[in-house]
């Protein structure tokens, strides 16, 4: 199964309006998406999930996909994240 | 009849009957169903009318609101799609064949709690939003219709323990006479929203009034700070007068309510709106006033868990200067500390919050503060007639350095190809002795001043306007503090430069007539009081405004100065 690590830049961390654009984005693919920070795992595709990974700014975190389109779901969470979810950092 | 007391929040008498606002808390039976299959298909029903519901409410909000706000809704409508929590539901339907309420009921109840355990407060507060969003789906299963202030269907005076924005962003406000609250102070949302919409308002009115049964007929006094509760004939009859005779009032004042406000011998004073976001905007054009004096930026700042970007507080300046096209908009920086702080700054706690690291001084102090705002009103500026002003100034040397940060702003935005506002006239605020002392120099230095008269007040006094023992002292009818205003006007206008007062005396009738004397060029006040105030100026004569003036600085007490300035000019 694919996965790739990246690092939360954002100074809000994956919360509010960054954790709204992750699992938009992560909902455009057909692929299941988890997410690990830590010791906790989440739904890409749930917001409450993702809310309660806790990932602040700075934070690692592992993504892993599997289905058809995992490569392109990994690649487009990717994009998003490193462009820091489309703001200046 | 009961008289309860409170704090005057917002000025006015309405009469009607009371409505109690309460946060529905939905009584919820538990039972087994024979047909999960069937239930189940009953929740996608009431979750189809909730994503509908919300996004009704997401584009009020959009239109009404701040974005902060409007994102709270957004995050609302991802909740009602997430994968892991309709699981959740559906399986306690299913395998545990639990009625549709409680599945929800109990999957809404183990995220919240999950959200509470979190450590970080924006993710504790989140907890609130997920339960808001299970009621609202529950509220449409037991079909009691989309949220709990549909039952406001007549005109009423709102009780409440507390409002938050997305209480008062359900509200009809055409439907609602004055609001009482159990708790809150003059700052809680409520109050400003009051005072924006012109209704009355009494907060910190203690638990009592939610025992205040439903369609009871009551009267809030915001001028007393008092609710009367089944008042008897004779009483009813007085208020009744009384705010008939304010309606008349405003209702003459209204008609004029655009006109400029020129003295009957010819001095022009100009009237603003003090507003603090979008809606406050509307109201503002709406009650004729000629710009805005103060535009209060710290709303893009509370009741949310990060800083707003510059982006955004770009989107949320334009909005406002767009509304008033040409009219000249002051634009306050973030005036924040003291009593009002931001969770996610973490501040140090201060001894004397109200003495220590607030406004410019914190702004000076954190520039990655400072910037995104200046650079957002830079560019807002654009093709508008936007100034910029400091708060709690004391010296010279602190408007140069906010002067070479909005210099750095300007030539690091200047690269970028976006449109910044070329020429804009600073000013500061004048709340703290020490700038008067200095107004001379500052004079040099500042295009503008404007007076913000309730931290002048507690500053000259030494009187905390937050303590209840002493916050009397911190009057702005002290002579002291009337002196400190003949001064900087005085000194101002020697170096050529205008005063206006943002404070709440400026919008205070009675001190019209002094401040018209005192040579104020521009007065800031609350939207429902420019036009009343507009009139007073258009009665009077600059001649007689001087000598009613001169003589209150003669006087020893506010109270002289309070029966003499009723003496002269009868409200």
């Amino acid at each position: 199964m694919p996965e790739i690590t990246l690092r939360i830049n954002h100074k809000t961390g994956l919360h509010a309006r960054p954790a709204a654009m992750f699992v938009q984005t992560a909902n455009k693919y057909k692929a299941a998406i988890k997410v690990q920070h830590g010791k906790r795992e989440a739904n890409a595709k749930s917001i409450m999930g993702i809310l309660t990974l806790g990932a602040s700014q700075g934070a690692e975190v592992t993504i892993q996909a599997e289905g058809s389109d995992a490569e392109q779901a990994l690649s487009g969470l990717r994009e998003l994240v490193e462009g820091n979810f489309g703001e200046q950092s | 009849m009961k008289i309860l007391r409170g704090i005057p929040a917002s000025r006015g008498i309405s009469i009607g009957p009371a409505f109690q606002f309460k946060k529905g808390e939905l009584r919820i039976v538990r039972y087994q169903v024979e047909d999960p299959a069937a239930e189940i298909q009953r929740f996608e029903g009431a979750l189809e009318q909730a994503r509908r519901e919300l996004a009704q409410v997401l584009e009020k909000a959009q239109a009404e609101t701040d974005a902060g706000t409007a994102s709270i809704f957004e995050a609302h409508a991802l909740m009602l799609e997430d994968p892991d929590f309709l699981a959740a539901i559906q399986e306690k339907i299913k395998s545990g064949a639990l009625n549709a309420e409680a599945a929800v009921a109990d999957a809404t109840e183990t995220y919240a709690q999950m959200l509470d355990a979190m450590e970080d407060e924006y993710l504790q507060a989140r907890a609130a939003d997920i339960r808001d969003v299970g009621m609202r789906v529950v509220r449409i299963l037991l079909k009691l219709g989309d949220s709990p202030i549909s039952g406001l269907d007549r005109p009423a005076v709102i009780l409440a323990e507390e409002l938050t924005p997305s209480d008062t962003i359900s509200l009809d406000k055409s439907l609602v006479l004055g609001f009482c609250t159990a708790g809150g102070g003059p700052i809680a949302h409520v109050a400003i929203l009051a005072r924006q919409l012109g209704l009355p308002a009494v907060v910190g009115m203690g638990l009592d009034i939610l025992n205040i049964p439903d369609l009871s007929a009551v009267v809030v006094d915001g001028d007393e700070g008092t609710l009367l509760v089944e008042p008897d004939a004779a009483t009813l009859a007085k208020k009744r007068a009384q705010a008939a005779s304010q309606l008349e009032k405003g209702a003459k004042a209204r008609k004029h309510a655009s006109d400029p406000a020129v003295t009957r011998d010819g001095q022009r004073v100009e009237v603003a709106a003090n507003i603090g976001d979008v809606e406050g905007a509307r109201v503002a054009l709406e009650s004729g006033a000629e710009g805005v004096g103060l535009l209060r930026t710290e709303f893009l700042y509370l009741e949310r868990a990060h800083m707003p970007d510059e982006e955004e507080q770009y989107q949320a300046y334009r909005a406002i200067l767009d509304a008033f096209g040409s009219l000249p908009v002051i634009l306050r920086t973030l005036d924040i500390g003291g009593d009002k702080n931001l969770p996610y700054l973490s501040l140090p706690k201060e001894m004397n919050p109200f003495l220590g690291l607030r406004a410019i001084r914190l702004c000076l102090a954190r520039p990655e503060i400072f910037k995104p705002q200046l650079k957002a009103a830079l560019r807002a500026g654009a093709g508008h007639n936007l100034k910029l002003m400091f708060p709690m100034v004391a010296t010279v040397a602190e408007v140069r350095a906010a002067r070479a940060i909005l210099e750095e702003c300007r030539s690091e935005l200047s690269g970028s190809g976006q449109p910044i506002a070329d020429q804009i006239e600073i000013g500061i605020m004048v709340e703290i002795p020490a700038a008067v002392i200095m107004a001379d120099k500052l004079a040099t230095e500042v295009d503008f001043f404007s007076i913000g008269t309730n931290d002048l007040s507690q500053y000259t006094m030494a009187a905390d306007r937050t303590s209840s023992s002493v916050s009397a002292l911190a009057n702005a009818f002290q002579p002291a503090v009337l002196r400190l205003v003949r001064d900087i006007v005085n000194t101002a206008h020697q170096h050529g430069k205008w005063v206006g007062m943002c404070g709440e005396l400026a919008g205070e009738p009675l001190a019209i007539p002094l401040l018209l004397g005192l040579g104020l060029d521009e007065l800031s006040m609350n939207p429902p009081a420019i036009p009343l105030a507009k009139q007073i100026l258009r009665n009077l004569t600059l001649e007689e405004a001087r000598g009613i003036a001169q003589a209150a600085l003669e006087l020893d007490s506010p109270e002289a100065v309070r029966s003499w300035l009723e003496s002269k000019y009868p409200l």
